[in-house]
């Protein structure tokens, strides 16, 4: 099965990427890891998506299973589908896969400290994917390796494609992460994390780069973070996970006027103001995200929610309503904030 | 070439010369400190007494040590390590220059063979931890390392010269006389045998360092941008984890090029490790002398080399020095 044209793409209202029920455990001695936990999401070609959530939340996991980087394994169990661009990303073989990577998927990992290889030139890192994917000869890949440097805002491109990674700043190695990212046109890109290793003088440098990379190559975006500023008002949707689900998912400004589930309102209202007068006591959410070997029956924040009831603690909340709609969103609670002045419960 | 790289260069090379310089008193009063009498091993026991002090004299023993240092020392330096003295008392140089090129000739070779076979073993070991073969190849290095090299040679010998035939029993050809294939076919086995302990080593330290690497965000970055697991482990992960199997490398080469002696008997071999026994046993102390600085050397010299190769390894280390 080859590859669609990219025109069907984008003229058929089919997604770039379909994820549906998607669930990843890792099998540990100490018992299953549900990491991710039925996640269902679609993106179209050119589409925005913030997924948030706290450290160990899944998203990082969710992000790498949706590129098939984490695949069924005799550690590691993945089921539902992933369909980028049409091909199955769980079912194709390992060489199936790799040729989407890079091409079809690239992601932008974490840490640009510990990604790109030391003992490599930062041009390798870059012409070694486009010989590989695009099948360019010596000289080209090396031109290529500087345009792209070029295109992620790196001075001196040509002096920097010989410097080895140790040599450059962290933004600037986050930028060769990018263009490493972008090297051979992907139509989806995945930002794990993006700036959460970089100085904050960084990392709004970073986003604004990924953001009008994305709106210049029309290349579909995930970004992965555990803050929620630097989602604000970049992505065209939030998702917002907790313990391996997704609790919200909606247009951004939704999300943050109007966020309809107790842990988004919770999180956006711990998101510090300039407004705030000094010394104002943040409100923090109470409790411990819970253990993902053993997470609660039913809704898996009811533990820490302020709206709990009964039937929280006992029936997990389904994710309902459609992601895309003007009328708020999907939201997986049994209490939605907002909803109550519209019906009674 | 910079001005510091130049000034590191010259710095690197006047330490070596003071590491030479202890090895070579160390190799000098080793041989004087031992027991025994060189007169007395020369003429046999029961000559007056004014014989041996006559050949005392001709051989510059009864000069004081500090002389007879300087005099030795003067003489290596311009490439004179003395004679045997024992007949046919031939130059110590002759000598060793007829032995090392059998010992790192073994050397060599039996480090490339170990190399070959132990980088893709642990290559495959550490891609597939904790897995079947991971656990075969460790049981099988382990089993490997705890053979003696004698042990292994005899096996070695027992099938592959007197049961198969394929190789011919023991005898040297040097390479010099022009018949490399036949030097190579009497070299494989003694350097098989030699690889053998060595390969172990390797595979078992690469597999440790590859495994620390392979779990590094680089390696799934390179996974991430399509290669392949096979140039990931050639390109990626290989150079990175290599500098204990560089440094053990160094290490061996230098050991195997003076203490293969077992495995110079076992296939009669005119190496240096036979060369010194011989010369011990017989308190032939030119020869020791000459024989054992010339080892000491080459060790030296060698791992020096590693030292450099760390730069080239990884180009963090490459340091200015001001």
């Amino acid at each position: 099965m080859g590859l669609p044209e990219r025109e069907t793409v984008t003229s058929a209202p089919v997604p770039l990427l379909q994820a549906t029920d998607v669930a990843t455990v890792f099998r540990t001695p100490r018992g299953a890891m549900r990491a991710v936990d039925g996640v269902s999401l679609s993106l179209a070609r050119g589409e925005t998506l913030g997924i948030v959530g706290e450290s160990g939340s899944g998203k990082s996991v969710l992000g790498r299973t949706l590129m098939g980087l984490i695949t069924d394994g005799p550690e590691t169990s993945v089921t539902g589908s992933v369909l980028l661009g049409g091909n199955d990303v769980h079912a194709l073989t390992p060489a199936g896969r790799r040729t989407l990577w890079g091409t079809e998927v690239a992601m932008v990992f974490q840490d640009p400290m510990t990604s790109l290889n030391p003992v490599k030139k930062i041009g390798r890192h870059l012409s070694e994917s486009v010989r590989l994917h695009l099948g360019l000869s010596r000289a080209e890949s090396r031109d290529r390796a500087v345009d792209l440097l070029c295109q992620v805002g790196i001075p001196e491109p040509a002096r920097r494609a010989g410097q080895y990674p140790h040599e450059l700043s962290g933004g600037m190695r986050q930028r060769v992460v990018i263009a490493m990212a972008l090297a051979c046109g992907p139509r989806l890109l995945i930002a794990d994390e993006p700036t959460t290793a970089l100085d904050v003088t960084v990392q709004k440098q970073i986003l604004d780069l990924l953001q009008s990379l994305g709106e210049e190559l029309r290349m579909a975006t995930i970004l992965i973070s555990h803050d929620l500023g630097t989602i604000a008002g970049r992505t065209d949707r939030v998702a917002v996970m907790y313990a391996g689900r997704l609790v919200e998912h909606a247009r951004t400004a939704e999300v943050f006027d109007n966020p309809r589930h107790p842990y988004s309102r919770a999180l956006i209202a711990s998101i510090p103001h300039l407004d705030l007068s000094p010394h104002t006591l943040l409100p923090a959410i109470e409790g411990r995200p819970p253990n993902l070997l053993n997470p609660p029956a039913g809704c898996r924040f009811a533990p820490r929610c302020v709206v709990a009831t009964d039937l929280c603690t006992t029936q997990s909340p389904a994710l309902t309503g459609r992601a895309g709609d003007d009328t708020g969103g999907a939201v997986a609670c049994h209490h939605p904030l907002g909803a109550a002045k519209e019906a009674t419960v | 070439m910079s001005a510091a790289a130049l000034r590191r260069l010259t710095l690197r090379v006047l330490e070596l010369a003071g590491v030479l310089f202890i090895v070579s008193v160390g190799v000098f009063s080793l041989v004087v400190l031992l027991p025994g009498d060189p007169a007395v091993d020369i003429l046999g026991a029961g000559r007056p007494p004014s014989e041996y002090a006559e050949l005392r004299h001709d051989m510059g023993l009864d000069q004081p040590l500090h002389t007879r240092y300087f005099d030795w020392l003067g003489g290596v330096l311009t490439g004179d390590l003395g004679r045997s003295v024992v007949p046919p008392q031939s130059e110590v140089s002759d000598r060793v220059v007829s032995a090392l090129p059998v010992s790192a000739e073994i050397a060599v070779l039996g480090l490339l063979i170990a190399l070959l076979i132990a980088v893709p073993l642990a290559m495959w070991s550490a891609y597939r931890e904790g897995g079947i073969a991971d656990r075969i190849i460790g049981a099988g290095t382990f089993a490997v390392l705890s053979v003696p090299s004698f042990l292994a040679g005899l096996l070695l010998v027992m099938v592959m010269v007197n049961s198969l035939g394929w190789f011919p029993r023991s005898e040297w050809v040097r390479i010099g006389d022009g018949d490399l294939l036949g030097n190579l076919h009497h070299a494989f086995l003694p350097a098989l045998t030699v690889a053998l302990v060595e390969l172990a080593m390797f595979a078992r330290v690469l597999r440790g360092d590859l495994i620390v690497t392979l779990r590094e965000d680089f390696i799934l970055a390179a996974r991430a941008k399509g290669m392949s697991p096979l140039r990931i482990l050639f390109s990626d992960a290989l150079r990175p984890s290599s500098f204990s199997l560089v440094t053990l490398l160094g290490l061996s080469l230098g050991r195997l090029i003076g203490s293969t002696v077992i495995v110079e008997y076992l296939f009669s071999l005119p190496g240096m490790g036979s060369l010194v026994v011989n010369a011990a046993n017989q308190g032939d102390y030119p020869m020791v002398q000459g024989a054992v600085l010339t080892i000491a050397v080459i060790y030296v010299v060698i791992n020096a080399g590693i030292d450099f190769s760390y730069g080239y390894l990884d180009p963090r280390t490459r340091r200015v020095h001001v």
